[in-house]
């Protein structure tokens, strides 16, 4: 596979810098995302502590997660067994254009010219609605947020909260002109009842729904969706026919492995102790919901991340995006200077990956390594440690070209790696620093400017000036045995 | 106890006053000082940058130089995370089980300065005194890697004159990161901004810490901006004593 | 018709290559199983509350139903048509849709109670609401389980509706959501809805909105 067909739908045309630039330019969207994430942590930390078996909770489910890694092709096996068992009909997709093609025809085969939608990630991944309108399909999104992206022909910049980045004074411009109701208010209450009016009549009427999954479960054949709106148990329920694009490392061994999921899940995402639906089904029930039910199994780059045992624990994500609401970096541009489908800090380490990081390669370095995302995330991804190993590959690889191996940070840090050796050198090098420097230092003793890529530093902050006496040097010269201190009023 | 201090390699060529400090904190206190001149760098910088291989070297000589010290102190708590944190990792990518098992030995007698005082020594006053207005910037390898919790508080507490100032959004980082400040420029500019307003808003005329390598990203915009705010290590206000000029 | 393409095998056997597997998938189930089982479970398996007594577990469920913003009613096990009665006068309602198998002594008199077996969207869009047991309650998270059975029924019932009476007998009150599960298990492939609170969003400024897509009232009935 190409990464060209494989993975069409992907965003990445910039480096994290600098999409992130124009991002911090925007004011209006850094105090909606702030206001935002802010909100959704504090309640997360609220109903996390009133858990006094919090830290049991994520740990038994990270241990969940990474046997199951461990054995996914026993049970995906197992599932399919079960779903079809139960009546369901389960796809596999190698690729994005695989599981394009497989929605596609299902659609087609039951002539339906709009599909409703429920928030899905995959299907964003692998560019659905862009496949379906070329083929005359309209695809409805149902979430409320999702609607507004689509109507805004915007991106989701937050998997739990795709809209967080816009404010009801802009949503209700968008749904007054795609709506034709120039008379709505602003409150959000105005907001969601027009949504609710503007959808109720398409689900009533239209024939199929598309949506994701946040667990397959192997021993029944389920599916389990987690929602707040109740968008999802329409388009799970109404439909006569139900396709669900969910991706290989969402399976869980058992139904009650969904009592450790349902508990860290909801106050994650959203800071709730439950959110207000989630829905457990098997295949086909006969009177209940709809007669076909697809599953399509999407692996489109999972599988080889299985090979690397650093990183492998990246696919233990469940999706809550606590580690976003954490993230210091996102707080301040927000999810579309990831330029990927998974912003964040799971973005970060899951979509160079997805790419076998030929895409994406700026990510794994923005992260100030604070830690807060790994101490937040419901299944213990180290993300941190993660970050660290992928941009040990990024470099690597670098050295491999002529260009990596003659860059300044590739030469600087040989450079520094050849000191770091030897304290002599160090030394040294300390002394011919402090003589450099002086070309550099202004007269209030503070280097304003530097050069290339030191630049970054002075934009916005000054540097001391290295003080004429290393703490070595006054050491050797004050406490070493045999040294002669002259003069003590220097030991602080 | 005979206390070999690790310096670091920032520390040592920026901050020596630093040095001194811990230096005079730990005499007072009766313990013996040590200084290997070998010593250069943990390095962080490189493993933390992806630069994996070439940190190993600097690992090694780490483990060469302080292999039978009796207890090492680190005025650096992201220093000592990266030991505790990868060291084990790096040694094992490196393939070398004799390096793995002497990391393993050395790391236990590895204390950051803070936590050696309060859980090693059992000490919460040094005897300083400090007459000034500080508020305590927790630095992320501080909270989340070593979890020191309120130690270097509970050492503040204790410095006579010392008035604290809590600081709003403590957990956030300041957006240091190391190449991080350097690679993504402006992202950490505008984490370091809101951080600093922070620092400015609790009105303190001293911001300390237990990482130099904050307090320089945080002093870089106090003093660009021309605030009277200054920065020092915790350990040059523990030095502090009414009879002798504060570092 | 499942689909045995390809991309099936294409992705078995990329699973295998990189978990270092044989592409053969006899490893042994009993291995598997057996490492599954012994995989940490350290967490709050039952709850505290009802070993003091029910009240505790009542009060902790209607504490979380009300923040959810339902209404909470009580009523004696001989007394629940009549309390019905009082809440659907309480809300000008002046009949429900049931399910098969909602018992005769639910339904107070003078109301009209219309079975909605079969009824499809539209229908079931044109009542006033709809009158429903439940499988199981959690306490700690204010949660009430449907699935598909008898006075529960299709999961399109509690959902078009735009309100839900649902009665709740104590001992299908659990405190834990490990102690639902332990309860549901048996019937773990049935159509199954955990219901906590009206339908509710806050997609716009993170600012709670109660009532989007599913029913916008809520009223929980505790027979105690």
């Amino acid at each position: 596979m190409t990464a060209t067909e494989t993975h069409a739908s992907q965003w990445h045309t910039r480096d994290f810098p600098e999409a992130a630039r124009d991002l911090l330019q925007d004011s209006q969207t850094r105090k909606n995302v702030q206001h935002a994430t802010n909100v959704i942590q504090g309640k997360r930390n609220k109903v996390v502590a009133e858990l006094p078996d919090w830290e049991e909770l994520r740990e038994s489910g990270a241990q969940v997660k990474a046997h199951v890694l461990r054995h996914l092709d026993h049970y995906l096996t197992q599932f399919e067994e079960n779903c079809t068992r139960a009546g369901g009909h389960v796809h596999w997709a190698a690729d994005a254009a695989e599981a394009n093609r497989i929605i596609l025809g299902l659609v087609q085969q039951h002539e339906a010219k709009e599909v409703i939608k429920i928030k899905t990630m995959t299907s964003e991944e692998i560019g659905l609605n862009r496949e379906l309108e070329a083929h005359g399909i309209r695809p409805i999104e149902t979430d409320l947020a999702e609607l507004i992206i689509q109507m805004g022909k915007d991106r989701p910049s937050h998997f739990v909260a795709p809209a967080l980045h816009v404010n009801r004074a802009q949503v209700r411009a968008m749904f007054q002109r795609e709506m034709h109701l120039p008379e709505l208010g602003e409150e959000p209450e105005d907001l969601a009842t027009a949504a609710r009016i503007y959808l109720r009549e398409k689900y009533l009427r239209i024939k199929v729904a598309i949506s994701g999954g946040n667990f397959l479960i192997a021993d029944t054949g389920g599916l389990c969706i987690v929602e707040s709106e109740g968008n999802g148990r329409m388009c799970l329920t109404l439909p006569d026919v139900l396709i669900s694009l969910v991706g290989i490392e969402k399976v869980i061994p058992s139904f009650e492995d969904l009592e450790i999921f349902l508990q860290t899940l909801p106050r994650s995402a959203t800071g709730e102790r439950m959110n207000p639906y989630n829905s457990t089904w098997c295949g086909v029930h006969p009177g209940d919901g709809p007669k076909e039910f697809h599953v399509v199994l999407l692996d489109n780059g999972r599988s080889p991340i299985l090979a690397d045992r650093e990183a492998r624990q990246t696919l233990q994500c469940i999706r809550c995006a606590a580690c976003l609401n954490a993230c210091p970096v996102y707080h301040q541009t927000g999810g579309h200077a990831y330029e990927s489908v998974y912003a964040g800090p799971i973005g970060a380490i899951l979509t160079p990956q997805l790419h076998s990081m030929e895409e994406g390669r700026s990510l794994p370095y923005a992260s100030s390594l604070c830690g807060a995302c790994y101490q937040v995330c419901p299944v213990k991804i180290n993300i941190p440690e993660v970050l660290i190993h992928l941009r040990g590959k990024v470099v690597q690889e670098d050295q491999a070209t002529l260009m990596g191996k003659f860059s300044l940070w590739n030469i600087g840090m040989q450079a520094a790696a050849f000191l770091f050796k030897d304290a002599s050198r160090l030394a040294m090098a300390e002394r011919i620093g402090r003589v450099g420097q002086k070309a550099l230092v202004s007269k209030n003793g503070f280097i304003e400017w530097m050069p290339l890529m030191l630049s970054g530093w002075t934009q916005t902050r000054d540097l001391k000036a290295m003080p004429e006496q290393s703490f070595r040097d006054w050491w050797a010269k004050e406490k070493a045995p045999g040294a002669k201190p002259a003069d003590r009023s220097d030991h602080a | 106890m005979r206390v070999s201090l690790f310096i670091t390699c920032y520390n040592d060529a920026l901050f020596p006053q630093t040095g001194k400090a811990v230096v005079n904190v730990l005499e007072r206190l009766g313990h013996e000082i040590e200084f290997r001149p070998e010593q250069t760098c943990c390095g962080q910088m490189h493993w933390n940058t992806g630069y994996l291989r070439e940190a190993v070297p600097i690992i090694r000589h780490f483990v060469k130089v302080y292999q039978d010290a009796e207890t090492v102190v680190i005025p650096s708590s992201s220093c000592v995370s990266m030991m505790r944190d990868h060291y084990v990792k790096a040694a094992e990518m490196d393939g070398d089980a004799k390096l793995v098992a002497d990391v393993e030995a050395l790391l236990p007698r590895v204390y950051e300065f803070s936590e050696f005082l309060v859980r090693k020594l059992g000490v919460e006053d040094v005897g300083a005194t400090y007459p000034h207005k500080v508020t305590y910037h927790a630095s992320c390898h501080s909270m989340r890697s070593l979890h020191l919790g309120d130690i270097p508080i509970r050492l503040l507490k204790q410095v006579r004159g010392l008035d604290l100032q809590p600081v709003q959004n403590a957990q956030e980082c300041c957006g240091f990161g190391g190449t991080f400040s350097i690679k993504n420029a402006d992202v950490s500019s505008a984490m370091l901004a809101d951080k600093v307003r922070m620092v400015l808003n609790t009105g303190a005329e001293v911001c300390t810490a237990v990482d130099n390598s904050c307090l320089m990203h945080l002093y870089g915009s106090l003093h660009r901006q021309r605030t009277f705010v200054r920065t020092a290590h915790i350990a040059e206000i523990l030095a502090a004593t009414a009879e002798g000029a504060e570092a | 018709m499942p689909e045995i393409s390809d991309h099936r095998a294409r992705i078995l056997a990329s699973i295998r290559v990189s978990l270092n597997k044989g592409m053969s998938p006899a490893q042994a189930e009993a291995n598997i199983a057996a490492e599954c089982a012994n995989l940490d479970r350290k967490y709050v398996r039952t709850g505290t509350r009802a070993t003091a007594g029910h009240d505790g577990l009542l009060e902790l469920l209607t504490d979380r139903l009300l923040e959810y913003d339902a209404g909470v009613y009580r009523a004696a096990p001989e007394g629940i048509a009549a309390a019905v009665g009082e809440i659907l006068a309480g809300r000008g309602k002046r009949g429900l849709a049931i399910p098969a198998g909602v018992p005769a002594e639910w339904l107070p008199q003078g109301y009209e109670f219309t079975l909605a077996e079969g009824f499809d969207a539209y229908q079931l869009d044109a009542t006033e609401g709809v009158l429903t047991g439940c499988s199981v309650a959690i306490a700690e998270t204010g949660s009430i389980v449907l699935q598909n059975a008898a006075a529960q029924g299709a999961r399109i019932l509690s959902l078009v509706p735009d309100y839900h009476l649902c009665v709740v007998f104590a001992g299908q009150i659990v405190e834990e959501v490990p102690e639902a599960f332990a309860r549901l298990k048996a019937t773990s492939t049935l159509p199954t809805t955990f219901i906590s609170g009206p339908s509710a969003t806050a997609d716009i400024e993170m600012t709670r909105i109660k009532g989007v897509h599913g029913p916008r009232f809520l009223d929980v009935l505790l027979v105690v």
